[in-house]
């Protein structure tokens, strides 16, 4: 492990904290509507994958923020698409659930469970077929893996031997109902290993998942074939910004946070010497300043006209 | 009483006195029910039946039409109707067709709820309506509850059809409090007056009916008329005999949906009554609904793209003074 590397992970980490811990803020105030789905707890499994796989498409989830931020799109746009403007990475008609930015390869934000996997294996099909290597990946939850859409995605990506990343973000819960209660299989990973490589690793540590995925993309890359990671994590806030949240004991709660991603990241880089304290303050600094200026920036941007409402439904008006 | 205590005490209700009654959907059980109507069941009926699921829709719709074959009677839980097309091929190519193609000789007695309707800021993929994708099925009936009468009454006889039904809620309405009486013979196939007037009749469901009871208010002010309003409790079988009546007298019909205009089912309502009130209209049906348009995130958008209480006051008053009110 480098340093750059773990400088990099910490920034993305606390980029994608602060962003939401804003966000849930901002929501509070009635700045935010609809439906708030953060990844607090799970920056570890989604900086983690994005920075390791580099290149590529990405599809995922409605719970899209921190990707989207590793990913490189600017806090800006997507505090701004969470405000509901037109500066926003959607213009303002997506919100939460559906960043979207072909430019950064970034395919949504889907917010119809396990719908977007059979999405990810079309792409990838393509790929193949116009001859470009660089892989696609596609993250998901637990919950999807009980799907048609899961099953149906494992065997035809093992059909059409296409480069697929499929990354399962285990956080144990699908809203309020436990893995186990609805899934034959607790490592969900066993569900896809006798269609493809499948390994289960510890989501809450930045490193191994950085590592599992770039070797997974390695291997998508160079033999043309599907892959599958399943990454346990755990999400600290309720499902959305709604629910009761007493399907979860607070001891569970609390043995998830002792493995906070980020604390473990640092606690790892210091004694490594991976990251100085300065350099951590420093971009606790710039951290702040950016959410701040994403915030100022989503307040000062105009909402859409309403001749919005009749946009972007075909390609040709 | 609350909407989803009315639909809570309709299910209770029939599952304390049959056994045959099971529920199953996602996070009905030991979660209580993403809007909180199955809260309660899972401790006092147990998890044999009060089945959580995983996210399957089209297994979960396809067990329980398994379970009726097997002599249950199954109550299904969709937690919103947009996640009802993931089950589509079991209700369309099933569940409305099996006993048809038995000859009469299966029967499916299964209920399928699930909320529809635009919230607030969901976006696109979970605010739609779908009156109109299931109510042109043969072999399904589907009925709606507007408020909690309608949700009680309604739900006990859907779930005690021994046909399927589809039975539509809507998301805004579950923690809303209606008046709640008892009814000696409610029917939800023959439509309801929810109130009477004179020289226009209205029609509409769900959360939109009541947005139109409120606009009525200030249409009946501006135009100095009564508006008679039908509550739409049964898209099929379709018996519009009450608003055949209605519009018999008012001679002027409007009819308000929160679906996108274009094959909505209004559409199916205003044809109905042109073949059969043709010559007693004195004005063009109306027609209120949403924009032929997804519907989007932002706030001010969203509320552009569908009817609000001003917007169908606005509509109707103009409507009316074009047309001799
Ligand atoms: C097809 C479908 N069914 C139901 C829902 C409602 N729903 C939204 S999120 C969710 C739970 C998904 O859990 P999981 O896949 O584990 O993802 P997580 O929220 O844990 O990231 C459900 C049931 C949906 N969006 N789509
Ligand atoms: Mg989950």
């Amino acid at each position: 492990m480098n340093k750059s590397l773990a400088e990099k992970f910490y920034y993305y980490m606390k980029l994608g904290r602060e962003f939401e811990l804003r966000a849930k803020e901002e929501y509070m105030k009635g700045n935010i509507g609809g439906f708030l789905h953060l990844a607090i707890g799970e920056e570890g499994t989604h900086v983690g994958a994005i920075l390791g796989f580099g290149n590529g498409e990405f599809f995922v989830h409605y719970r899209d923020h921190v990707y989207a931020i590793a990913r490189g799109i600017s806090p800006k746009l997507l505090m701004a698409e969470l405000f509901g403007k037109i500066t926003g990475v959607s213009k303002g008609k997506g919100g939460s659930m559906h960043f979207y930015s072909s430019k950064f390869n970034f395919y949504g934000g889907n917010a119809i469970v396990g719908a977007h996997i059979p999405h990810a294996v079309g792409l990838a099909y393509a790929k193949k077929y116009l001859g470009k290597s660089d892989g696609v990946m596609v993250a998901f939850g637990d919950g999807s893996t009980n799907s048609g859409n899961f099953y149906e995605s494992l065997n035809l990506a093992a059909v059409y031997q296409v480069p697929l990343l499929f990354f399962c973000e285990n956080n144990y819960y699908a809203i309020g109902t436990r893995i186990d209660r609805v899934s034959a299989f607790k490592d969900l990973y066993k569900k896809a290993k006798d269609y493809m490589i499948a390994i289960q690793i510890d989501g809450m540590d930045v490193f191994e998942v950085y590592r599992a995925v770039s070797l997974a993309k390695e291997y998508i890359q160079e033999e043309g074939k599907p892959y599958f990671i399943e990454a346990l994590t755990y999400r600290y806030e309720s499902h959305s910004m709604s629910d009761s949240g007493d399907y979860r004991s607070p001891r569970e709660l609390k043995i998830a946070k002792e493995k906070d991603p980020i604390d473990n990241l640092l606690k790892k880089a210091f004694k490594e010497s991976l990251l100085t304290k300065e350099f951590v303050e420093e971009i606790d600094r710039k951290v702040e300043i950016e959410i701040e200026e994403a915030v100022e920036f989503a307040l000062n941007s105009k909402e859409p006209d309403l001749e919005e409402l009749y946009k972007d439904i075909f390609c040709e008006d | 009483m609350l909407y989803r205590d009315a639909l809570k005490k309709a299910i209770d209700e029939l599952m304390e006195i049959d056994d045959t009654i099971v529920i199953l959907g996602e996070d009905v059980g030991f979660y209580g029910g993403n809007y909180r109507v199955t809260d309660g069941l899972f401790s006092k009926y147990g998890e044999k039946r009060v089945i959580d699921t995983p996210i399957a829709e089209n297994s979960i719709v396809g067990n329980a039409i398994g379970m009726a074959f097997g002599g249950l009677r199954p109550v299904v839980e969709i937690m919103t109707v947009n996640f009802s097309l993931l089950a589509y091929d079991q209700i369309v190519n099933q569940l409305a067709k099996i006993r048809y193609m038995s000859g009469g000789d299966i029967c499916i007695p299964l209920t399928i709820r699930m909320p529809q309707g635009v919230a607030k800021q969901l976006a696109a993929q979970h605010s739609q309506s779908f009156e109109r994708i299931f109510a042109s099925i043969p072999g399904l009936k589907v009925f709606t509850a507007s408020d909690s009468i309608t949700a009680y009454y309604g739900l006990k006889q859907a779930i005690l059809s021994d046909d399927p039904v589809i039975f539509l809620e809507h998301l805004l309405l579950y923690s809303q409090d209606f008046l709640f009486y008892e009814i000696n013979d409610f029917d939800i196939t023959k439509q309801r007056i929810v109130k009477s007037g004179e020289n226009i009749t209205l029609v509409s469901c769900l959360k939109i009916l009541h947005d139109s009871l409120e606009a009525v208010k200030e249409v009946e002010k501006k135009l100095g008329i009564t508006v008679e309003v039908i509550e739409l409790t049964s898209l099929s079988p379709l018996n519009l005999d009450l608003v055949y009546e209605s519009v018999k007298k008012t001679k002027r019909l409007v009819v308000v949906s929160e679906e996108p205009k274009t094959g909505s089912f209004t559409s199916e309502i205003i044809t109905k009554v042109m073949e059969n009130c043709f010559y007693y209209l004195d004005a063009p049906p109306l027609r209120i609904t949403a924009e032929d348009t997804p519907t989007p995130y932002n706030r001010k958008l969203e509320l552009f793209s569908i009817p609000t209480p001003d917007k169908i006051a606005t509509k109707i008053i103009n409507w009316g003074r074009e047309h001799g009110l």
